[in-house]
């Protein structure tokens, strides 16, 4: 080979490397930065006062408190109620899309809903502001609807789309034959459907909305703007709450850097970073065994 | 130095495993020069192998290992030393299923001259026509070289495929099954281009028509199991083979 | 209607329930936000600056910097995100460098963007001293799509039919002559879907731009890459919780909202499009 083409040849293979490793020290730069700066809040506060439910109060002029358990409720109660809303809705728009829905509204709606992830997080923030709080306020007689059920409400219809999508591709991918066999033997199609369709895919429909979740809790400007923000520990899904997300969001704008409050948000940020990472490993892992199960 | 000339290539003791399986059992195998050697065999037998062991297509799979020896030009091919770049640019291959590039016609035979740094124009032109020509394809699409030959019908794109490998004039073509995918028209096409390709080119064809083997080949190697049965004249071992596993193949006993 | 029956038409009208409510939903939203956006986008409204405390005039600078930002991260983005995809799909064995890549490549994806935004901030306003800026903003903004540039351009390789390698290494091309000449344009229109989807996505977010560029308000466009910026996102945030008289600037605020969907809903119809017509399995 001529000595012009070997020395191209090796230095695009070696740009091609040197890219991939790039996308590993950016997901080890990520780690390290929240891990050294979060450490320094740990050191600083104390594990047991950040757990605590005391009240979040960082900017207070005498003493300072920095109580994380009002804004994991927060998050808690804004994610998890987005999966009671997401999970049921979005599993049976997927049953109906893959079992029931003629093939022509099947291909309207699912590009429809999978068109519906791409609505930015601001944008369904406003809606929130707009169209779901009134509508709250309106249905339960409170004086707004910034409030946790909101947030959950937003959420969910954020998780959807990637719970539908995946959940309708699951749905599809039990072979026929499982199904021939239940009608064959005298079962309906509902019957064929909870008793042998649902089992079959029951995994892939957890990794569905595993992924879906995984979304919401890492979902900052749409709790930002439709919950409220009050870092009071809730008492119901009517509390005016603020997530882990918000916090940071609202916060680091002005705090000073390299102040207790400052690395206080960075330990917020791990934790989110923490959570989403375990949420995803255990989607990934579900995923995988489904994999092996379907060879 | 008789055996160099007389020999285009030499196989000795060829063995091949993929992962835990051991696939080819000690293959030895003269090619001799400008002749067309057919690879016959059950399905499972290995020879898809054994062909693209000899232009280090196995490279791309790490779970195949190599044993043994496969002598070109004085080098051993196996040798992780030896340039692939170089193995491919002298042995052409041809495959099962035909692969012409996304391009047009005339870019698909003018591909190999390009990477290989030919930069004349004319030179490129009167290449691709030569390749076409001896393909048997140039009268059919010398007026639409700049047609995308993912229009081409199935048995024009092998033959386009073949006219690709011997643009580069490489010493050895390989072809795996090249008529396994084509009706029995584009078949007798391609084997045509074949006889005349002999004068040219030492030709390995792996084939599972029984009838093709004896119809264009000079030489015939049997493999069973990974391991050469036999191995001769195409007349001698289609009248009189000399094993009992070979008659028993070539009368159809098995498959 | 025996008993069998009846659960069966009450459980086949529950998913229908289900599809109605999901589809209820996203019309209401989608009704309200053009019934009272569209009428109020104008040439003025998308060419003017902010008049009046944001009470009137238009979003032009918002735009231009939603625009310029999201073009510039596309275009640090795409170049790496496709080097990384090729590594992993035509180069890398089956080592644990690659493993450990994969993972790390699928765990960055599902980070949230407000950790994005805290790297950046650290890294590239404080650590590369590049301020609140245009650039810091792209550079946080081209880390958050990196992800989905690798997948959808990893998904786009392993399209491409393993015999046309195999085609161009037999005829003694080199690994990286088969893959620039060959497997890269088979591949092209399935890399471009995934670049335009990223560009969407980038435009849309607001958290990584928060600390690292965005600003309130500013009186001229953005003249050099280290200059604030406007952004249609954090302009629509702005205008729907931090004005101080919300009402007022409502009709703004639709307004901006439904120019951003209008540009997030014509990039994935882009994409959608692309992915239409150059459909792999059409062509070979």
């Amino acid at each position: 080979m001529k000595a012009r083409r070997r020395f191209w040849n090796q230095f695009f293979e070696k740009s091609l490397t040197a890219s991939a490793f790039i996308s590993i020290a950016i997901l080890l730069g990520i780690f390290i930065l929240l891990a050294t700066n979060g450490w320094k809040a740990f050191q600083d506060v104390g594990l047991e006062e950040f757990l605590s439910l005391e009240r979040w109060n960082p900017s207070a002029y005498d003493t300072p408190s920095y109580g994380l358990g009002a804004l994991l409720l927060g998050t808690a109660l804004t994610t998890l109620g987005a999966i009671a809303i997401a999970a049921p809705l979005g599993v049976g728009m997927a049953f109906f899309l893959a079992e029931i829905a003629p093939v022509r509204l099947r291909n309207v709606l699912k590009p429809a809903v999978e068109l519906m992830a791409a609505v930015p997080s601001v944008v369904m923030g406003f809606a929130g502001i707009v169209v779901v709080g009134p509508f709250l306020a309106q249905l339960f007689g409170l004086p707004n609807g910034l409030n946790a059920l909101n947030g959950a409400i937003l959420l969910a219809f954020m998780a959807l789309p990637t719970i539908v999508s995946v959940s309708e591709d699951v749905v599809q991918a039990v072979p026929r034959t499982y199904k021939e066999a239940s009608y064959a033997l005298g079962a309906n199609r509902w019957e064929t459907l909870v008793q042998v369709t649902l089992p079959a895919c029951y995994s892939g429909l957890l990794a569905a909305v595993m992924l879906g979740v995984g979304r919401a809790i890492g979902e900052t400007m749409t709790v930002l703007m439709a919950t409220g923000n009050a870092t009071a520990v809730p008492t119901s899904f009517f509390s005016s709450v603020r997530t882990l997300t918000a916090t940071v969001a609202i916060e680091m704008g002005e705090v000073p850097t390299g102040t207790t409050h400052y690395y206080v948000l960075f330990a917020c940020a791990l934790v989110l970073f923490i959570i989403t990472l375990i949420i995803n490993i255990v989607a990934e892992q579900i995923a995988t065994q489904l994999r092996r199960k379907g060879q | 130095m008789a055996m160099e000339e007389q020999h285009c290539l030499q196989i000795e003791k060829l063995h091949v495993y993929a992962g835990a399986k051991h696939i080819l059992k000690g293959i030895s195998l003269n090619l001799p020069r400008h002749q067309i050697i057919a690879l016959i065999g059950p399905s499972g037998c290995g020879k898809t192998m054994l062909l693209r062991s000899i232009n280090r297509m196995h490279d791309l799979d790490p779970n195949i290992r190599l044993q043994g020896s496969i002598l070109f030009k004085g080098r051993n091919i196996l040798d992780p030393r030896v340039d692939p770049v170089w193995i491919r640019r002298h042995i052409g291959m041809v495959f099962q299923k035909p692969n012409p590039f996304a391009k047009s016609i005339f870019e698909n035979v003018a591909y190999g001259l390009k990477i290989n740094g030919l930069k004349d124009k004319a030179r490129i032109r009167a290449i691709v026509e030569e390749s076409l020509r001896r393909s048997y394809l140039w009268e059919e699409v010398k007026d639409e070289l700049d047609k995308s030959a993912l229009e081409l019908s199935g048995g024009q794109q092998q033959r386009l495929c073949l006219a690709r490998a011997i643009a580069v004039s490489p010493e050895v073509i390989l072809l795996d099954e090249p008529c396994s995918a084509l009706d029995p028209i584009s078949t007798a096409k391609v084997e045509e281009t074949l006889l005349s390709l002999r004068q040219m080119f030492t030709i390995l064809i792996v084939t599972h028509n029984l009838q093709q083997a004896r119809r264009i080949s000079d030489y015939t190697a049997f493999l069973y199991l990974g391991e050469l049965v036999e191995y001769g004249p195409t007349a001698q071992m289609f009248e009189q083979p000399q094993q009992e596993l070979t008659y028993n193949y070539l009368h159809g006993r098995f498959g | 209607m025996n008993l069998r029956t009846f659960w069966m038409r009450l459980g086949l009208a529950s998913l229908v329930v289900c599809t109605l409510i999901v589809v209820a939903f996203m019309a209401a939203l989608l009704f309200d936000l053009s019934w009272q956006g569209i009428p109020v986008l104008s040439w003025e409204f998308l060419t003017e600056f902010p008049q009046k405390g944001m009470t009137e005039g238009g979003i032009w600078p918002a735009i231009f910097g939603t625009t310029a930002v999201t073009l510039l991260a596309t275009l640090l983005a795409a170049p790496l995100g496709v080097a990384c995809a090729v590594w992993l799909e035509e180069y890398a064995g089956e080592g644990w460098l690659t493993q450990l890549t994969r993972a790390a490549v699928r765990n960055l994806a599902g980070v949230p963007s407000i950790v994005y935004g805290l790297f950046g901030l650290a890294l590239f306003v404080q650590g590369m001293r590049m301020g609140a800026s245009v650039l810091a903003s792209a550079c946080t903004l081209a880390l958050l799509t990196l992800p989905a540039v690798i997948a959808t351009t990893q998904e786009a390789l392993r399209q491409v039919p393993r015999s046309l390698r195999e085609g161009a290494l037999a005829l003694g091309a080199t690994r990286w002559e088969t893959t620039y000449s060959i497997v890269l344009p088979a591949a092209l229109p399935g890399i471009l879907t995934g670049v335009i989807l990223a560009l969407s996505r980038a435009a849309g977010e607001t958290a990584p731009i928060l600390f690292t560029g965005v600003a309130f308000y500013t009186r001229y466009l953005p003249a050099s890459l280290f200059d604030e910026f406007m952004a249609l996102p954090y302009h629509l945030y702005i205008l729907a919780t931090q004005h101080h008289e919300p009402e007022a600037v409502r009709p703004i605020a639709y307004g901006t909202a439904i120019t951003l969907l209008l540009l997030v809903f014509l990039l994935n119809l882009g994409a959608f499009i692309l992915r239409a017509q150059y459909h792999p399995k059409k062509r070979l």
